[in-house]
């Protein structure tokens, strides 16, 4: 073990590009990536499960205000939202001296906003697609039973909803943490922007972007993996039997 | 209305910029994604292991990522090459790899994955006893193919290339970091002369909603076309 | 059943090959004279004062009109091209342009890649700040946990990276357009950039009040190299010298002189 860390150290070190200063900068970058996706998702879960609720309603006052919300968040870039965001804060009068802006002045949590928004929208339109797929026969069930509205989202709707929606999720968190790659244009040293940082110092986009696109591509995989196995668990029931 | 304080050409020139990257990408991911169908459905074991390693790649990485390896390291890469060739053979010739290239070629590329499963999906999805019967016609396997499998298999793709296209379209925004003039740098641009965004970012939005919906009524016109004699699909 | 479509693809293949061939030759110029009576400059815009451009589109700033006027005194035509500081150095290597006005400094790294003309234009950097920002000198204890903007990529990327890197934050920007906008929003402490650049677009504007905080700067050489040059290919060493006799010739005439006072007022 000790030989692999002195060997490791010295390849670091003869490294012109890879050095323990820049491996830094990517360990960094990593950390950031993962905090911005991760962060993003949870809230934006969070949100898009009241809304697509909303959304499936028949109440046409919670229902388009909310179609409007996706299709505009769906139908526009990410990358227009981030800077309608980022840049379209500080115009707000006198933010800078509310409390607020302690948050909104660091880039990251602009982004953050940005990126909740756009995958709650996401999310949302997938578990409205989830929920409308809920099979007549357990819905006229639950109201053979006398449930109520409340109590059969609860117990048959979204439980089955959820599983549903698995695969498409499974798509939108990859696609979020290829997404999250554009928070480096405003200045957030995620994995992107340390890629960016080293061609930037070094000349060398090979070195600097291949490195960065072989850990998208681990993670990516990881993703793959985990929403691969929660399917054979979750959805064994749908499989086709041998 | 809004002032758009002298920048409204070129925000509408950066807008044809766009449409033109779209459409020129959505041709090449079309090419890239008929031609991974193919490589995917073939016996040689080399043409799938090739398709697949194409279209995994592509799904790992993040479009941005992509754009610059290819904007950047491209033009030092065939800057390799054109000096080599120079060194050897005193070729002096000079590809250019300008942001317009580079951002058609990476959204084709990235599109053309995503089309090969489009496709993949729906030449499999042709009825097989279409096949048999035109096969016991007499027709010829490029007559198949123009009168039977390939309006039968659009019909099938119309709705997944649809998909594509949307989030193409989204996708060309990101040419605008690596330096393309399109409407959406043109409205940084204007942004950061005149500390004016939303003034400039929000129309750039709603074109963008705008080239949405026309592409979906166009689309449905298509479906219309494919779905004859089909009923609702 | 898939062998059509192999016959297919091997046939989309083939046409695919013959169209990225032709339209590679179609690209490919022909072979260029090693004698430039065209010279193409790359430049990264906008750099206010030195190159910017008007609302209308237009390019014009003290890099533009010297490049212009040297090209005069050679006796060629030339044309700009607008690059990103990202890919201008590439791009003179793949020869979309020929040569690199755009304030870039002449240094050791940059002068492994290419060849530099002599140096046309030497400012020092300045650190600005808010007008009332408690900052008083840059160090690392006054800089502990502040923001600190500089434009990726340059000189005073590498000098702000290695001196406080370890005690602020640094945003890294594509370029000083997009610094200025984050300053004048509130969202950075202090600035690191090229003197005559702060003072067009932070001190002359009216965006806000700045100062310039500490000394101007203009050593260590490690970083600040010997100044502004004309970047060449290594191999276009003729047309370097052409330069640099046409920038004498001017500095002798005067041309110089009343360009630099168009646009920096006092000499330094």
């Amino acid at each position: 073990m000790e030989q692999l860390n002195a060997w490791f150290t010295r390849l670091l070190a003869d490294n012109e590009i890879f050095t323990a200063q820049t491996i830094g900068y990517y360990a960094h970058g990593l950390a950031n990536t993962a905090q911005l996706v991760l962060l993003s998702l949870l809230i934006g879960l969070m949100l898009a499960v009241p809304l697509a609720i909303g959304r499936s309603s028949p109440r046409p006052w919670l229902k388009w205000p909310i179609f409007l919300y996706t299709y505009v968040f769906r139908g526009t870039p990410l990358l227009i939202q981030l800077y309608i965001i980022y840049y379209g804060v500080v115009f707000v009068e006198g933010i800078q001296d509310t409390w607020l802006w302690l948050i909104l002045e660091k880039p990251f949590y602009p982004a953050l906003i940005a990126f909740t928004l756009n995958t709650a929208a996401y999310t949302t339109e997938i578990f409205r697609g989830a929920i409308k797929a809920t099979p007549r026969g357990e819905i006229e069930a639950a109201r053979a039973y006398g449930m109520s509205r409340a109590k059969m989202l609860r117990r048959i709707v979204l439980p089955s909803a959820f599983r549903r929606a698995l695969p498409a999720y499974g798509n939108e968190v990859i696609f979020m943490l290829h997404a999250s790659a554009i928070a480096s244009v405003v200045t957030i040293m995620d994995l992107t922007g340390a890629a960016r940082f080293v061609y930037a110092r070094f000349y060398a986009p090979f070195d600097a972007f291949l490195f960065v696109a072989a850990i998208y591509l681990c993670l990516t995989f990881g993703i793959l993996y985990l929403f691969r196995y929660l399917e054979k668990r979750l959805l064994a029931h749908l499989k086709p039997q041998t | 209305m809004i002032d758009l304080q002298g920048y409204g050409p070129r925000l509408l020139q950066g807008a044809w910029v766009t449409i033109e990257l779209g459409l020129l990408s959505l041709l090449l991911s079309i090419i890239l994604g008929l031609l991974t169908a193919t490589a995917k459905m073939s016996r040689s074991w080399i043409a799938h292991r090739l398709g697949t390693l194409y279209t995994t790649l592509i799904r790992g990485v993040p479009d941005l990522v992509l754009m610059m390896l290819l904007f950047f390291g491209g033009q030092i890469g065939v800057n390799m090459i054109t000096d080599w060739l120079y060194y050897q053979f005193d070729i002096d010739i000079f590809i250019n790899i300008n942001e317009f290239v580079a951002g058609v070629v990476t959204i084709g590329l990235i599109f053309g994955a995503y089309m090969g499963e489009t496709f993949r999906g729906a030449f499999l999805a042709v009825d097989s006893g279409q096949i048999e019967a035109a096969r016991a016609y007499g027709m010829s396997e490029s007559l198949m193919f123009r009168r039977i499998r390939f309006p039968q298999m659009m019909r099938h793709a119309l709705p997944g290339l649809s998909n594509n296209w949307m989030v193409l379209l989204k996708t060309t925004a990101l040419v605008s970091v690596i330096g393309l003039t399109d409407m959406v740098r043109v409205a940084e641009e204007a942004t950061k002369a005149t500390h004016e965004p939303f003034t400039f970012l929000i129309p750039v939005a709603v074109i963008y909603l705008l080239i949405a919906s026309v592409s979906e009524w166009g689309f449905a016109r298509l479906q219309k076309r494919y779905n004859v004699g089909f009923g609702e699909s | 059943m898939v062998d059509q479509y192999k016959k297919l693809g091997i046939r989309f293949m083939k046409k695919l090959l013959t169209v990225s061939l032709l339209s590679a030759a179609v690209l490919a110029g022909t072979a260029q004279a090693r004698d430039y009576d065209t010279v193409r400059f790359g430049v990264d815009v906008p750099y206010e004062p030195m190159e910017y451009r008007l609302p209308n589109g237009d390019l014009t700033g003290f890099d533009i009109e010297l490049g212009n006027a040297l090209c005069d005194e050679i006796g060629i035509d030339c044309t700009w091209t607008v690059q990103g500081w990202d890919g201008i150095i590439p791009g003179l290597l793949a020869r979309k342009y020929d040569a690199i006005m755009s304030s870039m400094t002449i240094n050791d790294q940059r002068r492994k890649q290419v060849l530099f003309s002599d140096p046309y234009f030497t400012p020092p950097s300045a650190w600005f700040a808010p007008a009332d920002s408690k900052i008083t000198v840059p160090s690392k204890q006054t800089l502990e946990g502040k923001t600190i903007g500089v434009q990726r990529g340059t000189l005073q990327d590498n000098y702000a990276t290695d001196m406080f890197g370890d005690v602020a934050d640094i945003n890294r920007y594509s370029t000083a357009d997009d610094m200025v906008l984050d300053m004048d929003a509130g969202r950075l402490d202090i600035v690191f950039l090229d003197f005559p650049v702060g003072k067009s677009t932070l001190l002359d504007s009216n965006n806000g009040d700045y100062k310039i905080v500490g000394k101007m700067i203009s050593e260590p050489k490690k970083y600040f190299g010997d100044g502004f040059g004309i970047a060449f290919r290594k191999r276009d060493k003729e047309l370097a010298e052409k330069f640099n006799a046409a920038l004498a010739t001017l500095k002798d005439n005067g041309t110089y002189d009343k360009l630099y006072s168009k646009y920096f007022e006092t000499k330094k």
